[in-house]
């Protein structure tokens, strides 16, 4: 039996190719193509060994939990129709790689090529093996993806860029609807399993949603199979290399969409609905793309528009609901890969020695390459239908089943028409393009003199096309067994028998053929003189460009109403958001505590502290002072907001925190010297004017004072009647009941924030580090308003005044400054490392820890800096506050990744006391170290903010000096 | 002892939101502290006020929950007050960096 988890691997080795591709040398091409072959010949091993295991229905399932909970699994699920598209890709895969090889020209990066290549591959196997619903709507939203870096390739060339966009937009869209489609129908069902949902086919055919659910799920598919209204992306997108379109556009990912609508067939297909709307789409497409294809003087354009119809084709049958119908269409899916991939390698062999793909100026190629163009001929032999090639077997499929009724209705009854004369027009577009590229005379002009193209780059259309051939004359023995686990897999129990015989007599279809072979010639003849100069486009279609309607769409939805909704709903304005915002917040606040009056505790004075009162007396002096002063005097400011965030520290101390207290002290002290380090370049500000004197001035500011009070007052009165109701049993509980137990320590505080809830500290922690290094970043290229580039202007008094002394040196009263406290800042230094140390080694059983003890630590570089200026700390310490940074986030995750080692989740951690002599027992937990990591990387966040800022004055004064001495000389 | 408490937040927040409503980073900045003032108490008011009951147990017998106040609103205070400390930084750069480059400290970058 086959391993399941080979399944796996038959997704990932591409994913694992594509990133060794990118990483090897961008011009590597042999290296590369080596490297892509191998794992494209991997997985059709791997594939092909697969076989035995899903003939005859046969499933192979391979999960892995992701999160069981809400019903998501990495699911992955192979059957016979699965594992004919996991041939095809392989298989085609393979084919274009090599072929690839040949068509690069060296001045192509191939690296990126072959890797987007390979991830392509990868997630076209992961569509297809995909067992989870929403899996495969992540799968194939990265087939979109893929595809469009692949349509961009050449990202130099204006159409690639817009076609690479266009096919995304359509596609991308697609693909939303598609997710919300699967999740529509997982909720139906109960299960995102695919089993559960195929089984569930009867159930879903009858819910209510159902409408809605194939709506979506069709937009998917369409959209992905360049349906009408939505095919105009696929010629677009031939602006990709043509190894490209060959796999790409041609062989696999616009066969998705069908792919999807074979994979849901038994559950969707039957109704009404569903053939109305997949035939009017199928058999729209079938006809517009096939008229569209004999217009084209593009030879891929040619060829997109045949893909279109040829899915157009496939999605009819679909379309029908009959099993013979289903089984036909996925042996069309086959066929018109083979033959199609092997014209778009000969369209690119064309481009590539001739120069040019315009059919005007092609012609009487055949002398030049008579190999490439033999191989041509039969491929659209088989393109167009001729018997003894597969192409024909399908089409004599699809004639038939057009025949049969389905549902009783017009679209029914029209459907051997449009059959018929879609055939007619195939025939002339397969006619018209052999015939025009390599009959008739000589070419003159052309770019390049063509000739045969190296061997290798023919091989894969030799065997493409020698595959056509075999299956169009001993269908039943080469394909019949590979056909029958496909159809068998899809269908079940009602899988048709058929009949895959070359010869079933003189019946309808045949005469069907045969009308559409002969109508389509004299059609040739009719237009060829026409066709040879025509402009591209079929005639009064030419000027209808769906591409030219999308992007009028876009335009309009993306910049004309997004300015409209913008100029209409926003503004660019700080204010008008902010007081927005304040107001809603105030309502919604409000709404949710309307009609609360009559469960509410009762408001009363009864315990007031006058101790607490008289503190936060001062504390709301403070903050409204704060609130005052801010605009004229942002030194006062400053210091009364400390006195407010002082306020709070007693406040904490008092009610039981003494954690918080300790940490706001110390924080407080840090925040106060940075802002007092910004002051010097924020610009003086004149009391005198006073912008407040108008009218509307005036009003705003009521306004907003108005809305400041009723904040206040909100936010208070929320806060009151909280602290008033009991407390209901909280999960502070549980950590107090194990913090010594479980955790060892004794301070419940720092366990839960280095043990039990490490983890969010970790992500805490790791903000401070990204704030600390972007305020270093910021500052890396500051540059200072015109007015605080010079020297304070009490510098420059204190600098003029040791001008004038005789005895004095330019710079000595600076340096005379606080010469005492200097001298006491640093002795201090020992003192405050000390205290930090203490602090974070009784961390764990009382009131300190990393937090504080890391800000303790930043307190005692930053006096030095503050005692001895920035010059004179440097020269004598170094303190590279990166380093610290990355060490503690280094220490901490090592530390919660060690308890991987002993088998234990991320970060579990692990304590015991330990002995040390004349010191006593010392609880040495795991979450030591990780609070060491914390500590580490808070004194080197806090250094790293405040050197920065301090540091712009050095600058500032160094580039003054550099221009006053540029400017001497 | 709570209405004490419930005022003082409502006094900061108040200061607060008048400050972020006006036109100057600088008073922003002070705003914005207060504001983060006035949101730490209010969390660590969801504890519930208790006095002489800090969450650091005595001994290593078994632990009785209504003795001690609940840590958890102190423990997501504690990193509050490291990461404000953080933003503010941050908002305080940037701002002197916007001053810098548009000459202005209005806070839409343009008098006006």
């Amino acid at each position: 039996m086959w391993h399941s988890g080979l399944l796996a691997m038959m997704v990932v080795l591409p994913f694992v190719g594509g990133l060794l591709a990118a990483l090897l040398s961008p011009n590597a091409r042999n290296a590369e193509a080596w490297l892509a072959g191998s794992v494209a010949l991997g997985g059709l091993a791997l594939t092909i060994m697969a076989f035995p295991a899903v003939t005859g229905g046969g499933v192979v399932k391979h999960t892995i939990e992701w999160a069981p909970a809400i019903g998501l699994s990495i699911t992955l699920r192979l059957d016979g129709f699965a594992w004919l598209f996991c041939l095809l890709i392989t298989g085609i895969g393979l084919l274009v790689v090599i072929y690839a090889r040949y068509y690069m020209s060296p001045k192509d990066p191939v690296a990126r090529f072959y890797a987007l290549l390979l991830a392509f591959m990868g997630a076209m196997q992961g569509l297809v093996v995909a067992g989870n619903l929403i899996l495969l709507a992540i799968f194939w939203e990265m087939t979109s993806i893929f595809s469009f870096l692949l349509i961009g390739y050449w990202h130099h060339n204006q159409s690639a860029r817009d076609g690479a966009r266009m096919a995304l937009t359509i596609t991308g869209t697609g693909g939303l609807c598609l997710l919300v489609g699967m999740v529509l129908l997982g909720q139906i069902v109960g299960s995102y399993d695919l089993d559960d949902v195929l089984a569930a086919g009867d159930a879903v055919r009858t819910h209510d949603l159902y409408l809605p659910t194939l709506l979506l799920i069709l937009a998917g598919a369409l959209t992905k199979s360049a349906q009408f209204p939505f095919h105009f992306w696929l010629p677009n997108a031939m602006a990709a290399p043509t190894p490209v379109s060959a796999y790409l556009h041609s062989a696999t990912m616009v066969k998705a969409g069908v792919f999807l609508l074979t994979r849901f067939w038994p559950v969707l297909a039957g109704t009404p609905e569903w053939f109305t709307l997949v035939g009017l789409a199928g058999m729209t497409t079938l006809l517009l793309g096939s008229y569209f294809a004999i217009f084209q003087q593009d030879l891929k354009g040619l060829l997109a528009y045949s893909t279109i119809g040829h899915l157009g084709l496939i999605t009819t049958l679909l379309s029908f609901g009959s099993p013979l119908a289903a089984a036909a269409a996925i042996f069309h899916m086959l066929n018109h890969a083979t033959f199609k991939a092997s014209l778009f390698m000969a369209a690119g062999i064309i481009d590539h020695e001739a120069g040019t793909r315009d059919m005007r100026r092609l012609s009487g190629l055949f002398s030049a390459m008579p190999f490439t163009a033999t191989l041509a001929m039969v491929a659209s032999g088989a393109m167009a239908g001729v018997p003894l090639l597969n192409g024909f077997l399908s089409k004599e499929m699809f004639f038939a089943e057009s025949l049969e009724v389905h549902q009783r209705s017009l679209l029914d009854g029209v459907a051997p028409y449009v059959a018929t004369i879609a055939g007619a027009f195939t025939v002339v577009y397969s006619v018209r393009f052999i015939h025009t590229v390599f009959f008739g005379p000589k070419p003159v002009d052309l770019p390049r003199e063509p000739h045969e193209p190296p061997h290798w780059m023919r091989r894969p259309i030799e065997l493409l096309v020698i595959i056509c051939v075999i299956v169009g004359v001993a269908p039943g023995w080469s394909v019949g067994r590979f056909l029958d686990a496909g159809v068998i897999a899809v269908l079940g129990e009602q899988a048709p028998s058929y009949s895959l015989s070359v010869w079933h007599g003189f019946n309808l279809p045949l005469l069907m053929s045969i009308v559409a072979l002969a109508v389509g010639l004299g059609m040739y003849a009719a237009l060829s003189r026409y066709l040879q100069n025509c402009e591209e486009g079929p005639p009064y279609f030419r000027r209808l460009k769906g591409q030219r309607i999308f992007e009028r769409l876009l335009v309009t939805v993306s910049w004309q109403w997004a300015r409209a909704a913008e100029a209409l709903l926003s503004t660019r304005r700080l204010q008008p958001q902010m007081r927005i915002l304040a107001a809603i917040t105030l309502f919604a606040g409000a709404w949710a505590m309307w009609g609360a009056g009559d469960v509410l505790p009762r408001f009363s004075v009864h315990g007031l502290d006058p101790v607490l009162g008289i503190l936060w007396g001062i504390g709301a002096f403070c903050a409204l002072g704060a609130a005052y002063k801010a605009k004229f005097h942002r030194l006062a400011a400053l210091i009364l907001m400390s006195g407010a965030g002082l306020a709070s520290c007693i406040s904490f101390v008092w009610l039981s925190a003494p954690d918080l207290a300790v940490t706001q002290l110390l924080v407080e002290i840090v925040t106060t010297v940075l802002i007092l380090l910004g002051l010097r370049w924020l610009p003086k500000r004149d009391e005198e004017i006073l912008s407040g004197s108008n009218l509307a001035a005036r009003l705003r500011r009521n306004r907003d004072f108005a809305l400041a009070v009723a904040a206040g007052l909100g936010v208070a009165v929320l806060a009151y009647f909280t602290m008033l109701t009991p407390l209901p049993p909280s999960v502070g509980d549980f950590y107090l009941e194990r913090s010594y137990s479980e955790g060892g320590g004794t301070n419940v505080v720092n366990v839960i924030l280095v043990d039990f809830r490490g983890f969010d500290t970790m992500g805490e922690i790791l903000v401070l580090a990204i704030v600390a290094l972007t305020v270093f970043a910021l500052l890396r290229r500051f540059r200072p308003a015109e007015d605080s580039a010079d020297l304070p202007y009490q510098q420059r008094e204190q600098d003029e005044f040791d001008d004038v002394q005789r005895d004095r040196e330019v710079g000595d009263t600076l340096k005379d400054y606080l010469m005492v406290p200097s001298i006491f800042m640093r002795w201090m230094f020992p003192v405050i490392v000390l205290i930090a140390a203490y602090l974070f080694l009784r961390g764990h059983d009382q009131p300190g820890g990393g937090f504080a003890a890391g800000v303790a630590m930043a307190i005692g570089f930053l006096l030095q800096y503050l005692a001895g200026g920035t010059r004179w700390v440097e020269e004598r310490l170094r303190i590279l506050p990166v380093r610290w940074i990355g060490f503690g986030l280094m220490l901490a995750v090592a530390t919660g990744v060690g308890s991987f080692l002993f088998g234990y989740p991320f970060l579990t951690s692990y304590f015991q006391y330990t002995e040390i002599p004349f010191i006593g027992p010392v609880p040495t937990a795991s979450a030591l170290l990780f609070d060491l990591g914390v500590f580490s990387l808070v004194v080197g966040a806090v250094v790293l903010m405040l050197i920065a800022i301090a540091h712009q004055s050095l600058r500032i004064r160094t580039r003054a000096r550099a221009s006053d001495e540029g400017g001497r000389t | 002892m709570e209405l004490v408490i419930a005022a003082a937040i409502g006094v900061l927040a108040g200061s607060g939101v008048w400050l972020i409503l006006r036109p100057r980073t600088y008073q922003l900045v002070i705003g914005l502290a207060l504001l983060s003032y006035a949101v730490n108490l209010f969390i660590f008011s969801m504890g519930r006020l208790r006095v002489n009951a800090p969450p650091v147990l005595e001994g290593s017998g078994a632990v009785d929950v209504t003795a001690y106040t609940d840590p958890l609103p102190q423990a997501l205070v504690l990193t509050a007050i490291v990461i404000s400390f953080a933003t503010t930084a941050l908002f305080l750069v940037v701002i002197i960096v916007a001053r810098g480059l548009t000459g202005t400290d209005h806070v839409d970058g343009k008098e006006g």
